[in-house]
Order: C-alpha cells, then structure tokens, then sequence
C-alpha cells in the first residue's frame, strides 16, 4: 500500500511539472501583459514595470527562474495586487470558498441521491417524472439566473436573507443552493439511472427471494453498486466546489477564489494564474485519487494495483 | 435422476422389435405446427415498438421535431428580421406583432429566439457528439486496460483539466476567426474529460463481472469486450452524462462569446441571450422567459426522450 | 411511511448544517447596525459599493477610480476642489505663483497626520519624490508621469541623468514648499488635488508593505483608516487629528467589494447601500429607465468630462480616406443612441473635448461650440460616394468593428453597426474581443474601427488636446500631424489663457476635420443615493467627494 501511494505521489509530482509548463508557456503566448489599461502608460515606465519583474527577459529565462522559485514552495507576488502574495490571496480567497463548498456539496449530495433512489423506487410513477422534472429544471437553467433569482426573490422580495456578503449564518443559505442545484440534480440523474439497472439485477432478486428487509437489499445491495458513477463524478465536482464558483461568488459578493480564475487571466497576472493552476490540480488529483480509493471500498472487485489485467 | 432406474427398467433395449410399419409418413398438414407465422422482429423493430408504446417518450420526440421546426422556418414565419432594430419601440411586451415582445435594441423577440435556438442546438449536439466519440474511446481504454495506460491517460485528463481554459479560449480567438467550428473545437478539448472518467469507473466496475469472463475465455478481443459487452452495459450513466453536456454546451458558448471566441452579435445563441436578458429579469421578464423556457423544454424533451429510448434498448427493462 | 422517514432525515441534515454553519467565526458587524438608520441621527456611516479590491492604497501607485474613491477619504493634498471643481486650499492655506508662471510656493497650514504628528513640506517633497522614484517598492509607480510637470522630474523617473536633488521640489521650511515647473502649466493647481501628489508619511520608507493593512496606513485626510477586509469591505472612521475635523459630520465611510451590478442594485434597494452606481459601481442601462419612475428622488445623473469614441484606422482602407471617414461620422443619429440605448443622460459628441473642462472663463465647450459637423444623412452618401471613387472601388467590404466586452459596447456596437447599415449600406460586422486581445489590436492598430473613451486627468482641454499628438502613446489612430503638433508644442508654452485657448480652439478643429475619430457621446453618471444625505457628490472628472458629506433624516 505504502508503495502504492508513493508511486501515485510521484505521478502526481510529474503531472504538476507538466501541467505549470504548459500552462506558463501557454500564458505567455497570448497577448496582453499585467501593464495594459485604457490609458496607455508611457513606454520607458513601462520598460522599468517589465524590468522589475523580469518580463524583460527570454520566455525562457522566465520560464527557469518561475520553476526555481516554484521548486523552492514561493509562487511570488501577485503582479496587479500590490504587496500581496499569491499564496496569501489563495488562502484568504479558499476560506470563503471552502467554508461555502463543503456545505454545498454535502447537500447536493444528500439531495440529488434521495431524489434518485425516490426516483427509481417510483419507476415511471408520478414521482419519477416529477424528478426528472427537477432534475431537468436543475441542469438546465443556468447557475446565474438562479442565483438572481434565489437574490431577488428571497432576498429583495421577500426579506428572508440578506442580499449579499457572509456577515451571519443565514447568509450561507442561498449561496449554497445556487451551488448545490447543478450537482444535485446530475448527481439525481445519475442515482437515478443506475438504480433502476441494478434493482432488475439477479442479486437482488436472490437478495429479495431470501427475504432480506427493503431497507437492507437498497443500502447494502443496491445503492451500493449503484453509487460508482455518483463517486466518480463528486472527485472533479469537489473539486470545482471548494475552489469556488465565479458566478455565485460574484452575485452574493462572496470573497472567494472563484473570480481570480478569470479576473487573474484578464489582468495578465501572470503569477497569480499559475498560483491558482496549480493549487487548483493539486486539489483536483487529490480528489481523483481518493474517488480511486473510493471504488476499491465500494467494489472490492475492482483492484487498484497498477498489475497487467490477464 | 439414479432413484428408480435399477428397479424400473422397463423396456430394454433388447426387447424393441421395430418393424416398417412403424415409421409412417406423416401428413403434411401436421409440419405447420412448426411454421413462423409471426414476421421476425429484428431488436432494433422490436425497440422501435417498445419506444412508441412509451407516450411520454413520443410527445417529447414530437416537440423536438416542433422546437427543430421551428428553428429552422421559425424566422421566416416571424415577419420580422432578427437584426432590424426599432430604437422607438424597445423592451415591449409580448404582443400580437412581436408574439415575443422586443428587446433592448427593439428587434423581435420572436425572431431572435428561433435564430439562437438554431445555434444553440447545434453547439449542444456537435459539443455532445465530440465528448461521447473521445470520452467512451477514452474512458474504455482507461478502464479496461487498468494499470499504466491508466495511469498515464489519467493523468493526461487531469492536466487538460486543470488548465485554464480560458487561455486557451484566449489563444484560440487569436489565431483563428469565430466560427461554429472554432466553438466545438473550444468546448471539445475539455469538454469530453468527464465522460471519459464516468465510462471509466464504469468500465472499471463492470470488467469484472461474469459475462466479461466468458466473453474472454470464448477469445473475444478487448475490441469486441469493450464495444460489444461493456460500453452498452454502462450506457445508462453515459446517456445521462450526455443530457448534461448538451445545456453545459450551449452556456459554456456563451462565456465564449464573452471573450470573443462565440457567436458574435447581431446573432445570438440562447446562451447569450439569457446573459444579455439577466439584468433586465425583473422589469422585462420575456426577454429572459423564451429563451429559458425554450432551453427547458429542450432539455426535458431530450430527457425523457433519452430515457425512453435507453429502456426501449434494454431488453431488461421489458415488462 | 418511508417518506416520511426520508424527509425526517433532510430535515436533521439541514438543522446539522445550519448548527455547523452558526459556528463558523463571525464577521465583525457591519457599522450599520450601532449607528442605525433610525431617528435624527446627524451622524451615520455612508456605504458604497467598490466592486473590487482596490489593486493599491499607496499614493504613488494608485491610477484607478477604485483606489482614487478610498484614497480621496484617507489623504488631502495641498489644494482640494469643490462642488463646482474649482480650486479650493487643502493642506496648502495659500500660494504664490512667480512672473512666469514656472515657480510655485506653497504655505502649508498646521495640519497632522492620523497619528499626531504635524504633516510638513518635508513630508511633500519625500512624496513626490518617492513616487517618481525608478526603485520605488514594490514597483515602480505606473502614474509617475503624472508629476512630469516639474522640473528634471521625468529625468530622474527614467534614469535620464537628473538625480533625486535635481528634482524641482523642496521644502524651505516645514511650512514652506517650493516646486519648479519645466513651463508654466495653469492647471498646476487643480493638479495638486490629484492622487499621485498626495503626501504619505515617512514611515513608509521603513515598511515595504505598509498601504496593504489598515493598522500600518497613516492618512492626512478627514477619514483613516479602521478595517479592511480582503476583498470583502474597507471601513474609514473620521481622523480626529484632521484639520477642520468639524466640517467631517460622517460616523464613517463602509464600502463593500460586490462586483455584480445587480446585486449592488439591490443592496441598495434592501437598504444595505446607501449610495449605488457611478463612479465605482453602475446601475445596469436595463434598469435605468424603471429607477427614473420608480427611485426618481434618489435618482441622479451628472455629466463628466468624459468622452465615448470610436477610433478610424487611418492606416488602413478605406478610413484612410477622409471623405470615407466623414461620411461614417455624419451617418450616426446619436440622440437615438444617447436616449435609446445608453439611456444615461449622455450628451451627443461632435468635438473632442467635453463639456465640465474649464475654459478661459467659463467652460471650454459653452465658449468653443462643437459644431465640426452635423448629423447629414445625404450629404454623407455623397461624400462615401466620393471616397470611393476616390478609392477607385465600387463597393465597401464589410467593416469591422471591434470593441472590448461589456453590456453596454455591445449594445451602443450594434446599435452603430444598424445605423451604418440602413444610412450609408455598408454591411458593418461588429467583434467583441477580450481585454488582452482588444487592447493588443488596437494599440498596433490592427482594427478597422475600434471602440475607445477617456476620462480627464485634470481640468484642462489639454487633457484631452494632448491625445492625438503624433507622440501619443494614446493615440491609436495613425492620425499624424505637424501641425497639430505645432499647436500643442504652442500651447504648453503658452501662459496666457486666452492665447492658449484659442490654440485649442485651432488644434480640435484641425483634429476634427480630419475625423480620425468617431465622437458618439460625452459621459454622464448615474447613480442613486439615499434621501437624507447631503453634501456627497461627483466632481466634473467623475470622482466621487463624500468628505464633507452629513445626514439629516
């Protein structure tokens, strides 16, 4: 197992070096630079801005001395946010993100696989089409105008929460329905779909012929095998979560990381989108390689050695 | 099956006299017992029936090529042209001229919506198309073969991934012109990385059961493993996989046309429209309703659509 | 029954959430609520939206109006405007201005920093020359250009030999401020108002990261600084150690960082704000004609001395062509874009400087009317006519048009891509492009037409004269001209302002005959504000002044 963790940590370390080459290389090749603005600034100011931040040199030299830096654990000063760090902008942005993602995600989770298994007990009743009804509604309006909406609605007309910030408890409310709305209703489709395949598997019909309780037979047996696509879809989707949403951080006024992932890009802060790539990946592949971990738990059958398949 | 052989036996073999008279020609007659009176239903007939026995899944199917109709003539029949504007007459309400009402460069809602709806169905199903080729190939390799493919094209998914796709929107608005294409190829070179996990755990689950084995021990190749017996055995998650591309598709479109890389206006996708509409969603609401209500409609269609067919296409789902 | 159990368990989940969510460490109370929105009260906290972190709190580096709005409340240079943007003493009680107009001596009055100590000319001179200082920390500053006013400033800004002493600042004394100009600049004074020549403390030299939290900030003006939560909100409290600490009559000053419109729209509608829209927020153009009806005492528009333009290619055909680039800017009806589609209260632009720029005695565009062309639907026919022939072409491809992406670029685009198309027949295809990119093409001058505004620096027509001279890193056109670079050669040496008027007067005429610009419209800002407040408003430029600002319910 040991053995098992510290290849995957390598891979892991490979991926990374790839993945902040590529994205530096591909960073520099689009136009632009973190000077630009709609007053031009005179040309040697701008000379002395570039120099000071070694953007002067060959994309090379850049290149080397980023990696050296990156290899020392230092992703540098944000280049449009004055004195501050990358690192201090990912933590202070990732406290507000997480703290409203994890929420989130335990109820779109909880939500989208009761809707599911309601769903799939109720073939082609009048639960089952309303949950599909949901569940449509669900991936099909964007999260934008439900955020606005859920605003509007409950914060303006009705006065039950506050428009925006996170000042009290109840702040977190709509927040994280606008978040949780997407996932949770895939993830109801998804519970959906597989639960209906595994109820007319044999095991449970043998499980039901031996006369095991409901209750059992949809847990142990059913949900069980029925839950992998759910697994595998939570890794990326913890993932996305917890490192915020652009949308219903810029609509609630939240300050989490959600909107440097496009306000770094359109300023060309060079230093803060590599930042950002990479934490981003590292909480990406650590979510994939627990989901692996997770189906070896949920199906013994499947064997997570890397040994050749016969 | 031995409990009263030995004492019961009794008609020995030795004992049988058989003489000509025995064996009679029978009657022809007596061969139609045997005929197929039935014409033979191929599976696909046979799903084809069981699909249209499901009312739901045929009134979808009936609105979608209505909502396909309609994209297509739905200008025509408008009486207006989706890009003339009427600065004196903006923002009206749905009425017997503008059946739509107007938006905010006073051009008929009407119009406008058939228009995006055209676009929008194609970037949700040229986008679906392209992630259900690359990610079922993908994701099958991956989980079929395990080990260090896996391990490699794993990791390959997760920096595509994790690469903002925005530089690569950025890149791409530079070096090529928008165009549908440039749209697919933009919403395709992440897109189909989901899919390809979700087949994958399928895939992973699924390589172990007992008809895999057979298969195997009978020689099939992983070719005909993976296309034949497991792919159709993981469809239900993949299809759902794929009722979700489709709207990720048409509103990932329209964060392209934000930075430039979409449909440029006059044109709009629905995508866009709902974007442009949102500030305005409380004081001119229709400019929001149509679009959304029309991408709703779509989706559900396409849903219930799908699941009709995915149980039509089941031989287990038969009842 | 088995539903009923589901529901049961959704229902102690969510009760599990909130309970978990009740104990995550709470905000610190907005300032709302002790000051209360209640009663008589004459002092209460003011909110306003920034919509973003403000990218810097130093002086010297600030170059954005969200930096200049916190910047305006914490500093006070030596002179400040009014209402009506005339000059006003600040930290500097009076001045002397010298025969030629090139020495200015300024007397400061006792005034003290937040923390007690007395802000000297000293504390000026170490400012100004900090910011134009080549090494300053963390980087160089991007507006030093701003002080190239004085003498061998520029020099020493760009390591072209001046040293540090050689700069024309000095203190005489502690009450004392000597500045050397390289010409006599008449709106030196209405300069001395703007954020790159406000003072900061000494301190500052010992502490690289001093202007990136509230405790280590050490302000001048009428506000210091309380909180600052990133990218959350920013709190100013009055400064007691300000000099006229009588005429604060704010409890203090809450901005939030909300970058949705929508959402500020409806802070302010749930009472959360007190002030929304322009400068630093914006009400969406879709909901202002409602507000009008709905909001129409809180409702406010002002126009700025900012202007909306697209720039011609002159580089490239057929806007090489001036017939073909009259006919383009003759063919627009504005008033329908002004009133229709941007909705604001814009003014219709036909010349390059805008109205609220001051002139030799009253503002330059009621003495010098923009009357270089008239909206003439037939007469721009014939002229494309002519330009094409001229061309030797028989038909315009179609036009493109470029512009950044924003609702509202958007919206005025296609509204002028229509008009272009029904008045003259050329297809127009418009482009919206990513910042980046946008910004990239247009500054090679690789766009056909291409959007653009600018907002004045200071109150002079120079500001916006100073454009479209052939040196201008601005200028984007391709336009060049001797002569108009004569003319503005003329006017920066000119002192006297009738003189140098009419130089303007000659320079925008020149410039706008030969149209490399489109002029659609002259900015004005919307906002809406709380009734009770008084004394809050936004200067000719667009910055928001709530110094002076007091409630009276």
């Amino acid at each position: 197992m040991i053995r098992f963790v510290l290849k995957k940590l390598l891979f892991i370390f490979v991926s990374l070096f790839v993945l902040a080459s590529a994205t530096f290389f591909l960073m520099k090749a689009i136009p632009g630079n973190p000077f630009m603005s709609e007053k031009e600034i005179p040309r040697a100011i701008k000379e002395m801005l570039e120099a000071k931040y070694g953007l002067n040199e060959p994309i090379w030299k850049q290149y080397l001395t980023y990696m050296n830096n990156l290899l020392h654990l230092d992703l540098g000063m944000s280049m449009k946010q004055q004195y501050t760090t990358v690192a201090s902008i990912i933590g202070t942005g990732f406290l507000y993100s997480l703290q409203l993602g994890i929420f989130a995600i335990i109820l779109s989770i909880v939500a989208g696989v009761l809707l599911g298994i309601i769903a799939a007990l109720n073939h082609r009743k009048f639960l089952d089409t309303f949950t599909i009804l949901l569940a449509v509604l669900g991936v099909s309006i964007p999260n934008f105008v439900v955020a606005a909406g859920l605003q509007y609605f409950l914060g303006v007309k009705l006065r039950w929460f506050d428009v925006a910030g996170l000042n009290d408890p109840t702040d977190y409310v709509l927040p994280m329905i606008a978040l949780a709305v997407l996932p949770a209703a895939f993830i109801a489709r998804l519970t959906r779909s597989s639960m209906l395949e595994v109820l007319t598997a044999d095991y449970i019909k043998t499980a039901r012929a031996k006369g095991l309780s409901g209750r059992v037979i949809l847990v142990r047996h059913a949900l069980r095998n029925a839950i992998l696509p759910v697994v595998t879809y939570i890794g990326p989707m913890t993932a996305n979560i917890i490192t915020g949403s652009v949308v219903v951080e810029q609509v609630f006024g939240i300050g989490g990381l959600g909107k440097f992932f496009v306000n770094s890009i359109t300023n060309r802060d060079y230093t803060l989108i590599m930042g950002l790539t990479l934490f981003y990946a590292v909480i990406l592949m650590a979510a994939r390689f627990l989901t692996d971990l997770a189906y070896a738990f949920i199906d013994p059958r499947i064997k997570l050695s890397s040994r050749k398949e016969g | 099956m031995a409990g009263n052989t030995e004492t019961s036996n009794p008609l020995p073999l030795s004992d049988v006299k058989l003489t000509k008279a025995d064996f009679a020609k029978l009657d022809k007659s007596e061969k139609k017992g045997e005929l197929v009176v039935r014409e033979s239903i191929s599976a696909w007939k046979d799903a084809w029936l069981r699909l249209r026995s499901n009312k739901y899944a045929m009134v979808s199917l009936v609105i979608l090529l209505l909502i396909v109709l309609m994209a297509i003539i739905g200008q025509s029949i408008a009486g207006y042209d989706y890009r003339s504007q009427d600065l004196m007459g903006t923002n009206l309400k749905p009425n017997t001229d503008h059946w739509f009402g107007t938006d905010d460069l006073g051009r008929d809602m009407f119009a406008r919506t058939w228009m995006g709806a055209g676009i929008s169905l194609q970037v949700g199903l040229y986008a679906a198309l392209v992630d259900l080729i690359i990610g079922v190939i993908m994701g099958g390799i991956m989980g079929y073969f395990g080990g260090k493919v896996d391990e490699i094209l794993n990791r390959f998914c997760e920096i595509m991934y994790s690469i903002p796709n925005m530089l690569i929107v950025i890149l791409l608005i530079v070096v090529m012109e928008p165009s549908m294409f440039t749209i697919v190829l933009a919403l395709s070179i992440t897109g189909w990385i989901s899919m390809a996990w979700i087949v994958r755990g399928q895939i992973m689950q699924l390589k172990n059961q007992e008809y895999v084995l057979a298969s195997r021990s009978l020689g099939a190749g992983a070719g005909r493993i993976l296309f034949r017996h497991l792919i159709p055995n993981a469809m239900g998650p993949i299809i759902v996989t794929l009722t979700m591309t489709v709207p990720n598709a048409i509103f990932a479109e329209a964060f392209l046309s934000f930075l430039g890389l979409g449909v440029q206006s006059p044109a709009a996708s629905l995508g866009t429209m709902i974007n442009d509409a949102l500030k305005a969603m409380t004081i001119y609401p229709w400019r929001m309703l149509f679009p959304a209500v029309l991408i709703s409609l779509t989706m559900l269609c396409f849903n219930i659509f799908g699941d009709g067919l995915r149980d039509a296409l089941d031989p287990k789902m038969k009842k | 029954m088995k539903l009923k159990s589901t529901m049961s368990t959704i229902a102690a989940v969510l009760a599990i959430i909130l309970v978990v969510v009740g104990c995550t460490p709470k905000k610190e109370e907005n300032g709302t609520t002790d000051t209360g929105n209640a009663g008589t009260a004459t002092s209460k906290v003011f909110r306003m939206n920034l919509s973003t972190e403000p990218p810097t709190l130093d002086p010297a580096q600030s170059q954005d109006q969200v930096s200049f709005t916190v910047l305006n409340g914490l500093y006070e240079g030596l002179t400040r405007k009014n209402e009506a943007g005339e000059v006003v003493p600040g930290i500097a009680e009076k001045w002397d201005i010298s025969e030629d107009g090139k020495t200015y001596t300024f007397h400061l009055r006792d005034a003290k920093w937040s923390n007690g100590d007395p802000v000297t000319a000293g504390d000026f001179e170490f400012s100004w020359k900090r910011a134009l200082d080549p090494q300053l920390k963390p980087e160089p500053s991007a507006y030093a250009y701003q002080l190239y006013y004085i003498e061998n400033a520029e020099s020493y800004n760009t390591g072209g030999g001046a040293t540090v002493d050689q700069v024309g600042v000095k203190a005489k004394d502690d009450k004392t401020l000597e500045v050397k100009l390289n010409s006599a600049t008449p709106y030196f004074l209405s300069l001395m108002s703007f954020q790159t020549y406000f003072p900061v403390h000494k301190s500052v030299k010992d502490n690289e990261a001093w202007a990136a939290s509230a405790s280590t900030i050490i302000s001048n003006g009428p506000f210091k600084m309380s909180d600052w939560q990133k990218s959350t909100s920013i709190k100013l409290v009055p400064n007691d150690n300000y000099y006229a600490k009588d005429e604060v009559k704010l409890a203090g000053v809450q901005f939030v960082m909300v970058p949705d419109s929508l959402t500020e729209l409806n802070m302010y509608k749930t009472d959360e704000l007190d002030w929304a829209g322009k400068p630093t927020g914006e009400i969406p153009a879709d909901q202002i004609e409602a507000l009008r009806g709905s909001n129409k005492d809180e409702f406010y528009q002002k126009g700025i001395a900012s202007m909306y333009y697209y720039l011609l290619n002159t580089k490239e055909k057929p806007f090489t062509n001036e017939k073909i680039r009259k006919a383009f800017s003759m063919a627009l009806t504005r008033k329908d874009i002004t009133d229709k589609v941007t909705k604001a209260g814009e003014i219709p632009a036909y010349g390059l400087v805008p109205p609220g720029i001051k002139g030799e005695t009253e503002e330059y565009r009621t003495e010098v009317k923009d009357d270089y062309f008239t909206e003439d639907l037939a007469e721009a026919k014939k002229l494309l006519a002519e330009g094409m022939q001229e061309l030797g072409v028989t038909k315009l491809d179609p036009i493109k048009l470029t512009f950044n992406t924003s609702d509202n670029h958007k919206r005025v685009a296609q509204a002028v891509a229509e008009m272009w198309h029904k008045n003259l027949g050329v297809d127009v295809e418009i482009q919206n492009q990513e910042w980046g990119v946008f910004l990239e093409n247009r500054n090679k001058l690789n766009y056909q037409v291409a959007r653009a505004g600018w907002g004045a620096d200071y109150n002079d027509p120079m500001t916006y004269i100073d454009l479209f001279t052939s040196k201008s890193g601005n200028n984007n056109t391709g336009y060049a001209s001797k002569e108009y670079d004569d003319l503005v050669a003329k006017a920066y040496a000119e002192q006297d302002t009738k003189k140098r008027m009419e130089l303007f007067k000659q320079a925008e005429k020149l410039f706008m005959d030969a149209r490399a610009i489109v002029p659609l419209y002259y900015y004005s800002d919307v906002y809406l504000e709380k009734p009770g407040f008084k004394g809050i408003f936004i200067d000719y430029k667009g910055d928001i002044d709530y110094t002076r600002g007091y409630y009276e319910g």
